[in-house]
């Protein structure tokens, strides 16, 4: 992706120089988690080597491992139909994966459409974009209720006729001519009319997760935050930047953990950060430096 | 002036900050809001113009009524996955299947009828029934030979193509021996859809030799009309109680087919109820007879 040479460079040039893995090393593993699922999928179709079938609404791998999205389930018993036990089970792993690791994960290591959102914001970054206007964050819970309203009013999964995540990620598997209408409306959007407006702001699929992570083990923290020296790297290359603050300038926290659920674990501040201030761990790591 | 509006700011500012805050909370609240609402009422009113099957497209066997599968269907496409004919596919943005859901087309692939059904089997949700374990008992649509002009049967020739091919042969259709107005000395062979034993494989319509299928296999809801709920044939009725049910009915004549030959056989004499129809003046005289086929008379 053209994204591997993002780096937002501070004016400051004295930090020591760190290789270019250690610079993407974050980025190139979630684009190759991002990749290696899509070609679990298209293995089958494209070589005859049967990984995953289906797509990540609802796929079985290696023929026995069901996985199921839980926020479609969701919707599936909000319309008043009970789902087949593989769908539930797999629904079951699902949401556990995610409680437990992280919400958001999803985000930043699956979701397809984060890699056209992540392409988007470097363009405007890089085009010096400033124009637009960024809705209110929390219109995703609002959307994630309407969807589920949706879906109880008209007993069909309204969403999944519009739903973008399952939109690319069906499509890059099964073939789309029309869906790409829609992911090409989300860069635009969010190339010009809000900056990171899609998954930051409105993204109903990426709220539902966001909801799952609040308790969340892996975490990225800040122990090393005395050595930051301001240089707003870190804020300008995060999904969500309004969670760095608490653990980066103890606003309303001692620990150096990024607590807020909305924090995708994209780890893309640990890379940005010439200082080395943020690392990736757990829940339980309050070590300050 | 400058401190009167400062002092005005301040006051603002000073005496309710609280209030700028909730009015700008309620303002992004009623904005997200709006949002939310906005996407409910679109997407529902989209999934309901959308919620109509279109003529040809045809769902798996075993699928819930319209209603029901669009409420199951995760849209996973595991069923296309498993069906070794590459019969189903997955609607596409746009199209007029609801989006992501798996149906197929008749004239391009139509279904085999696996014995195993592993579509059924690969659906997680039960968007697709697993109760349906005879592939036989499928409905996944209806045929209707909706051509009479075209199909060859019709024009009195032997092509029989579609009754051949079918899976569920001599029960699902059959050919009923009709008199050939045309030549009023032959028979045509009509394949007649069954709809108690017709699954909507779609293997007619694929096999049909016209450029345009004569036969095609709609939703069933599209191909099939229903009878109101009270109502009995007679015939069925005297068979089950052995006999009429209201008593012996005096046999009226049929009156109007003087001299037709209408469903009779060619060498059959024509035996008019001379006698018990004494001439009734309303019954126009017979006209001369032509060279071929029958004329009921009967004019819109
Ligand atoms: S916010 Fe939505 S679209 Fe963005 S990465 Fe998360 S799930 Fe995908
Ligand atoms: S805080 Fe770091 S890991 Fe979390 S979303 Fe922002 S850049 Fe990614
Ligand atoms: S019965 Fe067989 S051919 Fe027909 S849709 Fe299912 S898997 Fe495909
Ligand atoms: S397997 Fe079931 S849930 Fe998945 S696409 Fe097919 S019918 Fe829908
Ligand atoms: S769709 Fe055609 S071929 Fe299939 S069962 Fe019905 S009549 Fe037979």
């Amino acid at each position: 992706m053209s994204m591997a040479t993002t780096t937002v460079s501070s004016a400051s040039g004295c930090a020591p120089a760190r290789s270019l893995w250690q610079r993407q090393r974050w980025l190139i593993l979630r684009r190759a988690s991002q990749l290696l699922i899509l070609l679990a999928f298209l293995s089958g179709p494209w070589f005859g080597v049967w990984i995953a079938k289906g797509n990540l609404s609802s796929s079985l791998t290696l023929g026995v491992l069901p996985l199921t999205d839980p926020l479609l389930v969701l919707q599936t018993l909000v319309t008043g139909h009970l789902p087949y036990s593989s769908a539930l089970i797999g629904a079951a792993i699902v949401l556990g994966f995610y409680l437990l690791i992280g919400g958001r994960v999803f985000c930043s290591w699956v979701c397809p459409v984060n890699v056209v959102t992540d392409a988007a914001a470097w363009s405007r970054r890089r085009l010096g974009i400033k124009t637009g206007r960024v809705p209110d964050a929390n219109t995703r819970y609002w959307l994630l209720g309407g969807l589920l309203l949706a879906a109880a009013a008209t007993g069909t999964l309204a969403w999944e006729w519009v739903n973008p995540v399952s939109l690319l990620h069906r499509g890059l598997i099964f073939g789309m001519s029309g869906g790409l209408f829609v992911i090409a409306g989300i860069f635009m959007y969010d190339l010009l009319v809000a900056s990171r407006g899609w998954c930051g702001h409105l993204c109903p699929v990426g709220a539902f997760y966001g909801l799952l992570g609040k308790k969340a083990l892996l975490r990225v923290a800040a122990p090393n935050r005395k050595a930051c020296d301001d240089c707003m790297d870190c804020f300008a290359v995060c999904p969500e930047p309004q969670v760095i603050r608490p653990a980066l300038k103890k606003v309303g926290q001692e620990s150096p953990l990024i607590l807020a659920s909305d924090c995708t674990t994209c780890g893309r501040c640990i890379d940005v950060c010439d200082k080395q201030v943020f690392k990736m761990t757990h829940r339980f790591d309050q070590r300050s430096e | 002036m400058d401190t009167g509006k400062n002092s005005a700011r301040k006051s603002s500012t000073a005496a309710s900050p609280a209030s700028v805050a909730r009015r700008k909370f309620i303002n992004s609240v009623a904005a997200a809001a709006g949002g939310g609402c906005l996407l409910a009422l679109g997407a529902g009113l989209y999934s309901r113009q959308a919620a109509a099957l279109p003529a040809q497209a045809l769902r798996p066997p075993g699928a819930l009524p319209e209603a029901d599968f669009l409420a199951a269907c995760v849209r996973c496409g595991l069923c296309v996955r498993d069906c070794p004919y590459d019969t189903l596919k997955l609607s596409d943005l746009g199209e007029p299947v609801a989006t992501g859901t798996p149906y197929f087309t008749a004239r391009k692939i139509a279904c085999e009828m696996c014995d195993d059904i592993p579509c059924v089997k690969a659906c997680p949700t039960g968007a697709l029934d697993r109760q349906l374990t005879d592939i036989n008992k499928a409905q996944m649509g209806l045929a209707a030979l909706v051509d009479h002009e075209s199909c060859l049967n019709f024009l009195g020739l032997r092509c029989d193509v579609c009754y051949r091919v079918c899976p569920v042969i001599d029960k699902a259709i059959t050919l009923e021996t009709h008199h050939n107005p045309r030549s009023d000395r032959h028979a045509m062979l009509l394949p007649t859809v069954h709809s108690d034993a017709c699954t909507g494989c779609g293997k007619c319509e694929k096999s049909c030799v016209l450029p345009e299928a004569a036969i095609k296999v709609f939703p069933r809801q599209l191909a099939q009309g229903a009878l109101p709920a009270h109502y009995r044939k007679s015939w069925e009725e005297k068979a089950r109680h052995g006999g009429s049910l209201i008593g012996e009915q005096v046999e009226m004549p049929a009156r109007g087919f003087e001299g037709s030959t209408a469903g009779r056989a060619a060498t059959e004499a024509v035996t008019a109820p001379t006698g018990a129809a004494p001439a009734a003046p309303s019954v126009p005289p017979p006209p001369a007879k032509t060279a071929a086929g029958i004329n009921s008379r009967w004019k819109p």
